[in-house]
């Protein structure tokens, strides 16, 4: 588990390791499991349908957090420490065969404050071998990207949301804007990659929503572990954990949904600014989510169905942690390397990207757009829905959607990033 | 704020637009595509134009092709045999068209429909063939959902019909089958296919001609076209709009349904944008495919040893009408061992229809 102690800046972090397990009072959770964890000794329970299904000799979650089962979904057939090994699993083994994280690297855990995020958040602390030793946390409204002065910033932002009649296509500019967000404060603060609490529950419902608003070319980009078209990579290591997991493991660990215990994570908060675009999702995107929900509930396992499909559409070229020969954390993140995942791509990188949602262009796709007078050019390099529900109709707006200054400080490289 | 509601319900309360084709006549509706509000004779022309616009630059049909239309008797597949006959003789076309009719054996059912289907016949001067699944298969949907109940004979009616289309085409030795599908049953079974997984009919539900290595191939004209009730005043159509589920809605089919068209309500564009997300998805030529091969027992293209038909069949002449719902592929391998031990022939002649030449 210890790194590479000559290549790692940020030294080793097996005290820091055990130091976690005292203060969470917590089994060591390993790959192979419970032996260590003392688990026979409460085995006496013979009623089988009381008993985790996998190791088949602690309670199950049901048995013994009742409070915690409600909604559970299928998770809480298992027991507690089973439980956990299994959602840990799925983390360090998206973690590791994508080889999204090296001991060198400086990380950005995008904090919302619900439980996709605050499970990164836990996970961290087990897979400490990853988490950098110091952390801090940063609250940064989204109006920050317009200007460093709050007002001036928020005074634009609201032009801007109110230029977007759409209320999906207000909800998705609100989306892109925090990555943009994400992504200055990342490069602000030297961080190298930036990791996302997006699960499976969330992929599913972006597949459909993708599908329905006619982005069937550029899904793929957005739905693989790694997506690096961004200046910081954006790394989704909960892609394979369903929400329902995420809220339990919050549950049963009492997790308060927001910061706990001296940890420090940085943070994005926009709730300050839009508050009234932070309801519950809206217009066509509600309507999907209350439609995966449905199914959800018809049958448990069509999120992953649903994630699975989509996995299977072809990526694109950037959907890889870029490599970087003269990195201290090359050795490290080689070793982490597994064959499977990182399979030579043949695509070709797309030539251009949405102007205003960054997702890649198909290139024949882009020849048709509505005619919008002065900004005809740069509608043709919009993508069709954006064009539709975001391109403001009205030409004066336009300013608002394309003069995010200190964006163009920060990044060099203005409204748009390239890989 | 939900703009798009807005403008849909505008144009009624002052009620008084006018066609933005001809300007001469009241708007009477507004196409999805275009948002355009045009009158209903408009309409008939705009649409017209649009479906010989998608014959000609997707080549549909060649000169002196037999072509057999499927009709239900429903809404799109009369409109199908209007426009079609309507166009064969304005452009010269050059086609010799067939209506094609499916008796499912539903009392009450199909019975209306196949009226409709066959007053089209002498409208529109079309030579009709009816196939019955009592003279394929030697079972009615009534005597099925008799044995089985209600829950899960979708599969029997669907596989059963499909299958149907093709052997009446057989018969009326066509060279390509036409449907009625339009729009929405596109964008359903593109939700579809994302919701089970399926891939690789995910990669060519989108296509407007499938089936071209087949022995019949298949197109949809409609593909892109809404559902035009606008139309539906003006032809005698079936009772029932869309195709016999009667017996049972499959729940999540169900739900899809409901799905698209709140999502039409929202936003009418959605249709489309499902079709074009489903024709640029991204599925790389190397993703593992099915292979498609010939069903042993009936020559029907089937994946497995036998075609799905066949497996209901079985099932249903067995007394085991759960064979083949579910885990397939366990059952086919279970069923070709014992097919083996049991004597063939018994099994062949249950298939009145079995040696078609495909």
């Amino acid at each position: 588990m210890s790194c590479n102690s000559g290549t790692c800046e940020s030294g080793c972090y097996r005290e820091e390791y055990s130091g976690d397990d005292v203060r969470h009072d917590r089994p060591l959770v390993t790959g192979n499991g419970q032996e260590s964890n003392g688990v026979s000794s409460r085995g006496g329970d013979s009623n089988s349908p009381r008993l985790c299904i996998k190791c088949k000799v602690n309670e199950n979650i049901v048995s013994t957090h009742p409070s915690v089962a409600a909604g559970g979904g299928d998770c809480i057939r298992f027991c507690a420490d089973c439980f956990r090994s299994n959602l840990f699993g799925k983390f360090r083994f998206a973690v590791t065969s994508n080889a999204m994280i090296s001991p060198s690297d400086n990380v950005l855990v995008a904090l919302s404050g619900g439980p996709g995020s605050s499970g990164i958040d836990e996970m961290k602390l087990i897979v400490s071998s990853l988490a950098p030793p110091s952390k801090q946390f940063f609250v940064i409204p989204t109006e920050s990207i317009y200007s460093p002065d709050c007002a001036a910033g928020r005074d634009q932002l609201t032009k801007l949301a109110s230029a977007v009649s759409d209320v999906t296509g207000k909800e998705d500019l609100v989306e892109h804007l925090r990555m943009l967000s994400l992504q200055k404060i990342a490069t602000e603060n030297g961080c190298t990659k930036i990791v996302l609490g997006t699960c499976t529950s969330r992929i599913a419902c972006h597949v459909l929503e993708a599908t329905v608003k006619g982005q069937g070319f550029s899904l793929s980009a957005d739905i693989q572990y790694v997506d690096a078209r961004w200046e910081i990579p954006v790394v989704l290591p909960l892609r394979d954990c369903l929400s329902e997991e995420l809220n339990t493991l919050c549950n049963l660990d009492r997790l308060k949904l927001l910061l706990h215990d001296g940890s420090f994570f940085y943070c994005q908060d926009s709730l300050k600014t839009i508050d009234v675009l932070q309801q519950p999702r809206s217009g066509i995107n509600g309507l999907i989510a209350s439609f995966v929900k449905l199914l959800q509930q018809e049958n448990p396992s069509r999120e992953s169905t649903i994630v699975r499909t989509a996995g299977k559409l072809t990526p694109f070229c950037f959907n890889r942690i870029p490599e970087v020969g003269d990195d201290n954390g090359h050795l490290a993140s080689q070793r982490r390397q597994k064959k499977y995942n990182l399979k030579p791509n043949e695509s070709l990188p797309p030539e251009s990207f949405c102007i205003i949602c960054n997702s890649p262009l198909k290139k024949t796709g882009s020849a048709t757009f509505n005619d919008i007078d002065n900004g005809e050019t740069r509608a043709a390099a919009a993508c069709s829905s954006c064009q539709y529900q975001i391109f403001p109709k009205d030409p004066s707006s336009l300013e608002y959607l394309f003069t995010p200054p200190s964006v163009n400080e920060c990044t060099g490289k203005g409204w748009q990033y390239q890989p | 704020m939900a703009s798009e509601v807005v403008d849909a319900t505008a144009p009624k309360p002052r009620g008084g637009r006018f066609c933005t084709v001809c300007n001469e006549r009241r708007a009477a509706l507004k196409r999805p595509k275009t948002l355009e509000q045009i009158c209903k004779e408009c309409f008939y022309a705009v649409f017209e134009d649009e479906i010989h616009r998608v014959i000609v630059d997707n080549h549909l049909f060649k000169p002196g092709e037999r072509i057999a239309i499927g009709a239900s008797g429903g809404k799109d597949s009369t409109v199908l045999a209007y426009v079609l006959s309507e166009l064969n003789i304005r452009h010269g076309y050059g086609l010799d068209l067939f209506l094609l009719s499916i008796d499912e054996g539903i009392t009450g059912y199909r019975d209306d429909s196949l009226e409709t289907v066959k007053r089209n016949e002498i409208q529109y001067g079309l030579p009709l063939q009816v196939v019955s699944y009592k003279e394929l298969y030697g079972w009615t949907m009534d005597e099925i959902v008799k044995l089985i109940g209600l829950k899960n004979n979708c599969t029997f009616c669907g596989v059963f019909r499909r299958q149907a289309l093709d052997r009446g085409a057989a018969l009326l030795k066509v060279d390509k089958l036409v449907t009625g599908h339009n729009a929405d049953d596109i964008a359903e079974t593109v939700l579809l296919n994302i919701l089970r997984g399926d891939i690789a009919r995910l990669s060519r539900c989108t296509s407007i001609t499938t089936g071209e290595d087949g022995p019949i191939p298949r197109c949809k004209p409609f593909k892109c076209s809404s559902v035009f009730n606008l139309l539906i005043d003006s032809f005698e159509v079936g009772p029932l709009t869309c195709s016999s589920r009667i017996y049972s809605p499959n729940a999540y089919r169900g739900f899809a349904r409901e799905f698209i068209k709140d999502l039409e309500r929202i936003r009418p564009r959605a249709i489309l944008d499902i079709i074009k997300s489903g024709e640029d998805f991204r599925i790389s030529t190397s993703t593992k495919m099915p292979e498609q091969g010939n069903c042993e027992r009936c020559g029907y293209i089937s994946s497995q040893k036998w075609c799905k038909a066949c497996v209901l069949l079985e099932g249903l002449n067995r007394g085991l009408p759960k064979l083949g719902i579910g885990r397939t592929r366990g059952l086919n391998n279970e069923r070709n061992k014992d097919m083996k031990a049991t004597n063939g022939t018994k099994a062949l002649q249950s298939k009145q229809c079995g040696t078609l030449d495909f």
